[in-house]
């Protein structure tokens, strides 16, 4: 592996673990949602990503089930 | 081979639980480690979890990774979509875990650690994990429906409105108790409130940050937000030693009570990008970060407890709060042991992110046991300390004065020791004018945890700033879950509110949203009010009554598990939710009728305002109660906590005899068999909940 590759891939792995957390800690993902849109929905445009990340926190923030004592 | 082998550990893992919990409870006038109570925990998970979560996946809902999921099925890049099984466990137990599981059995420490640790284990094996993991289960097999709609569409309307009704009376006690948990660490204490005060400039910053210089890079901003609230504690250090500056930031509780509210109104009319999300984003690494500390603390330094296996305030005498080890040790721990609340969740954001059926049973099951784990912890923080400063930090001004000196008698009084020396001292390490009286669990958590953490690291110097580290901690994430939970109730205000007048259930109308935060932060803040103004201590009252109010939400949602149960045909599998919602009942209507109608003053809210009536009619009112109209006040709220009290315990009757009626239809045969979930290789269903 030379190091350029050694480099990409612990940058993959990171990138990998940072989804992870994000994930956790409930930070909507914008990337595969736009994935789904261009997979699912031919022709149909995805929201932007400030558009769809407003969307999500508004949702998350308005119905019990979030969140717990 | 193997076989036998296998048998053979679980067999050592029976046998170690049996031996640990023996030790338990048999010890008298010594003092035992933590192991052991850590043992007897973890053997009965572990045991629980490979047995009885396996019963119920395979016998029950025979849970089959052919069956696709709503995530799968249903997959919109957006509410469902399908995460891998850890992740979503970790999800599940940042939505669960909150100050619940820490405060609860803090509190309940004072009938000793034997009732507390018997219930948090046996009542989670038995009763939390099984709810949260059946009402998954419903939720996924009926793409992704909420409890309440499950109440009404499987017990029937009635059921399903009293649901409704419940969660937002719950929603506000649960508000205020928490509220009152925080202004009880923060009140007189400078650092503390320079510390929280600053998470708040600092989580707006956050917002602006993630909003217009690096949009999406949530991990980065955390970071930078992680380091300035470890700065800020040492701004709070600095305030509180400077003679100019802490008398500055040295507040009443009834000032920080009203900065408390008049935070939580902000946070739920201002946009969400702006203060809840970061502020959330923060507090879910600070909620794993306080478990992870807790728990390496105590496993690496296996303190002794000092408190007793049973105290004699088993018998309803205690200072903490009043009432007996029946029913109120089962009322005051809830999270931890079985909490109705995590039904919402369990039936909420969980369902839909399930790749698999069978990964059900870690996230269900699996979630719960860590958020008893918490509990355990918690219990074991507070029991490690000794009992007389335990009683010094928990009982109200009302019950051992508010001196040294007095608490040194008053907990003398009890059969324990202090030296009224000592808790000066103690006082002064971690940084405070005082530690008496600081009620709510919180102050005594962060004691526990700051001589854990001070002698792994750090020594008496680093008292202080632990001590503070854990007030931050707890108080950070209290907030979250005050401010997110009024946002969600302005919301339910909306919801419930349009049906009297329509224009309020404009979500996006600003004088509808503020005048219904308003409405939701006024009925919070009452009883907040109500409780720091209490002479009693207000977690007397409100601690209960948030107890009875989670109990009744687990009652509705094993409810509807055994009502799914039914319709599905497997009657005979009902004693794993009936078992669990028997017991629930019983504890729940005699605590919610002692706290009405009892006649001991410190337990029954109507005996109290009959003692408080003679007291003004023959003008022998006690020093704490300054005014006739205080006295008046206190009797408005003894009457009014047993209106709720009622109404739970009507709750509690309503849905049970909706749900009688439902299963003897069933039973009998005057109605089908029919089970409402979305058939195995059925056709796909579009509507979630």
């Amino acid at each position: 592996m030379t190091p350029r590759e050694a480099v990409q891939s612990a940058r993959e792995r990171i990138e990998r673990a940072a989804c992870v957390v994000r994930t956790i800690i409930g930070v909507p993902d914008y990337e595969r949602y736009v994935a789904h849109v261009r997979a699912h929905h031919p022709g149909a445009e995805p929201l932007t990503e400030e558009e769809f990340t407003r969307q999500r926190l508004v949702d998350r923030y308005s119905r019990p089930g979030s969140r717990c004592c | 081979m193997s076989k036998l082998v296998r048998a053979g550990v679980w067999l050592v893992v029976a046998a170690l639980g049996a031996a640990a919990f023996a030790r338990l409870a048999l010890s008298r006038g010594e003092t035992i480690s933590a192991a052991w109570l850590l043992t007897a925990a973890v053997s009965v998970y572990a045991i629980a979890y490979r047995f009885y979560s396996k019963l119920i996946a395979a016998k029950v809902f025979a849970l089959d990774a052919r069956r696709t999921t709503p995530a799968v099925r249903m997959d919109d890049g957006r509410d469902f979509v399908p995460t891998n099984r850890w992740v979503v466990f970790g999800h599940h137990f940042a939505a669960i875990a909150g100050p619940g599981p820490l405060v609860g059995p803090t509190l309940a420490a004072q009938f000793g650690y034997l009732p507390g640790v018997i219930w948090i284990i046996v009542g989670v094996a038995l009763g939390g994990a099984v709810q949260d993991f059946v009402i998954l289960c419903a939720s996924v097999r009926r793409n992704g429906k909420s409890l309440g709609a499950m109440a009404r569409e499987e017990i029937g309307p009635v059921a399903g409105m009293t649901a409704l009704v419940a969660v937002l009376g719950i929603m506000v006690v649960l508000l205020a108790v928490l509220a009152l948990v925080v202004v009880n660490a923060l009140k007189a204490s400078p650092w503390g409130i320079v510390t929280i005060g600053l998470t708040i400039p600092i989580a707006i910053g956050m917002g602006v940050y993630l909003r217009w210089f690096r949009p999406g890079k949530v991990l980065e901003a955390s970071a930078i937000g992680i380091v300035l609230i470890i700065a800020a504690l040492y701004v709070g250090q600095a305030v509180s030693q400077s003679a100019s500056l802490a008398p500055v930031f040295t507040f009443s509780g009834i000032t920080v009570a009203f900065m408390v509210m008049g935070y939580s109104f902000a946070a739920s009319v201002l946009p969400v990008w702006l203060l809840l999300a970061p502020r959330d984003y923060l507090s879910a690494f600070v909620k794993i970060g306080v478990v992870v500390a807790l728990a390496a603390g105590i496993i690496i330094t296996l303190p002794p407890l000092h408190m007793p296996a049973l105290t004699q305030f088993t018998d309803g005498s205690g200072p903490v709060f009043a009432g007996k080890v029946f029913p109120f040790a089962f009322i005051t721990i809830a999270c931890g042991a079985i909490s109705g609340f995590h039904a919402l969740v369990s039936s909420g954001t969980t369902p839909k992110m399930l790749a698999s059926e069978p990964d059900a049973r870690m996230i269900g099951y699996g979630s719960m046991i860590m958020e008893s784990l918490v509990a355990v912890l918690a219990l074991i923080a507070a029991c490690a300390l000794t009992p007389g400063v335990y009683f010094a930090v928990n009982a109200p001004a009302g019950a051992i004065g508010t001196t040294a000196a007095s608490a040194a008698e008053a907990v003398r009084h009890w059969g324990f020791t202090l030296n009224p020396a000592d808790m000066e001292t103690l006082a002064k390490q971690v940084g405070e004018s005082t530690l008496l009286s600081r009620t709510g669990g919180a102050p005594s958590l962060a004691l526990g945890m700051a001589q854990l953490f001070s002698n792994v690291l750090g020594g008496n110097e680093a008292m202080a700033i632990w001590y503070h580290f854990a007030i931050m901690f707890e108080a950070l994430f209290i907030l979250t879950t005050l401010d997110a939970g009024t946002r969600v109730g302005r919301f339910m205000i909306q919801d419930l509110g349009k049906h009297l007048w329509e224009p309020i259930g404009r979500v996006s109308w600003y004088p509808a949203i503020v005048l219904s935060s308003g409405i939701i932060v006024a009925m919070w803040g009452h009883f907040l009010y109500q409780g720091v103004t209490d002479p009693l201590g207000g977690i007397n009252s409100l601690w209960p009554l948030f107890g009875i109010s989670n109990q009744l939400l687990a009652t509705v949602a094993l409810c509807v598990a055994t009502t799914v149960f039914i319709k599905m045909g497997k009657a005979r599998y009902s004693f794993v939710t009936l078992l669990p919602l028997t017991w629930l009942t019983i504890v729940c209507m005699t605590a919610g009728w002692q706290k009405m109608f009892s006649p001991d003053v410190k337990l029954g809210f109507l005996s109290h305002a009959k003692l408080i009536q003679s007291q003004i009619d023959s003008n022998t009112l006690p020093a704490v109660i300054k005014t006739v109209s205080d006295a008046h006040r206190i009797i408005f709220n003894d009457y009014l906590d047993a209106v709720v009290a009622a109404f739970f315990m009507l709750s509690v009757i309503v849905i049970l005899a909706d749900s009688f009626r439902e299963w003897y239809a069933v039973l009998a045969g005057r109605k089908a068999v029919v089970s409402s979930e979305v058939p195995f290789d059925g056709a796909i269903a579009v509507t979630g909940d």
